[in-house]
């Protein structure tokens, strides 16, 4: 049974790797990689059980920490780099 | 009641795996940013507690209950503030929402 939901989990992860791929804006990929942090924190829990090795899950903790501290800073990057490139009258390149 | 609990918490992992995969598969083939991002809060949120609560399940009264109560709630905490600051970012950025037209489909395809 766990096994099923970590099947379905990993093949969610390849397909939001595929979104972070094609994507067409690096809001896209942000986003995919957003998604790829989360699955990777339900996986861990569900490996945890799958193998039984409880351990997993302080695992699975610290990685939900850093993914969202990881996504805000990159936010962060590309907004300021926008705002800057804003004050040199060119909006438009930088997001794509 | 072992029995009980052990046919919920499938039910409620396979469900919540039914929901991680269906966002997945949204994520993949929404036709823009805006809607994509709608597709994969569907496994942030449904998803997430759907196996976390499946996984609670069997796991019964421990620490172990504790630290997925922990993992929940970040989650919980975290994901909508990130895509709170994707849509955020986006918009800044030019990206204009618009309502799913013929020609986004055809862009997607």
């Amino acid at each position: 049974m766990y096994f099923a939901v970590a099947m379905a989990l990993v093949v969610t992860m390849a397909l939001a790797l595929a979104r972070a791929v094609i994507g067409p804006t690096v809001y896209d990929r942000v986003l995919s990689v957003n998604m790829f942090g989360t699955k990777t924190v339900l996986l861990l829990a569900v490996i945890a059980f799958l193998y039984g090795r409880p351990d997993f899950l302080d695992l699975a903790l610290a990685y939900a920490l850093i993914n969202f501290i990881g996504v805000l800073a990159v936010l962060e990057f590309f907004r300021s780099r926008a705002r800057h490139s804003e004050q040199e009258q060119e909006p438009e390149d930088l997001a794509r | 009641m072992k029995l009980a609990l052990d046919i919920l918490s499938w039910v409620l992992l396979t469900a919540g795996g039914a929901f991680v995969l269906v966002g997945g598969i949204g994520a993949l083939r929404m036709p823009n940013l805006y809607t994509r991002m709608h597709a994969a809060s569907v496994t942030d949120t449904m998803g997430a507690v759907l196996v976390i609560a499946g996984v609670m399940i069997q796991a019964g009264l421990s620490l172990v209950t504790l630290k997925l109560a922990a993992i929940l709630m970040f989650l919980l905490i975290t994901s909508p503030t990130a895509s709170y600051a994707l849509a955020n970012a986006a918009l800044l950025a030019g990206i204009k929402p618009s309502a799913g037209s013929a020609a986004d489909l055809e862009d997607a395809s």
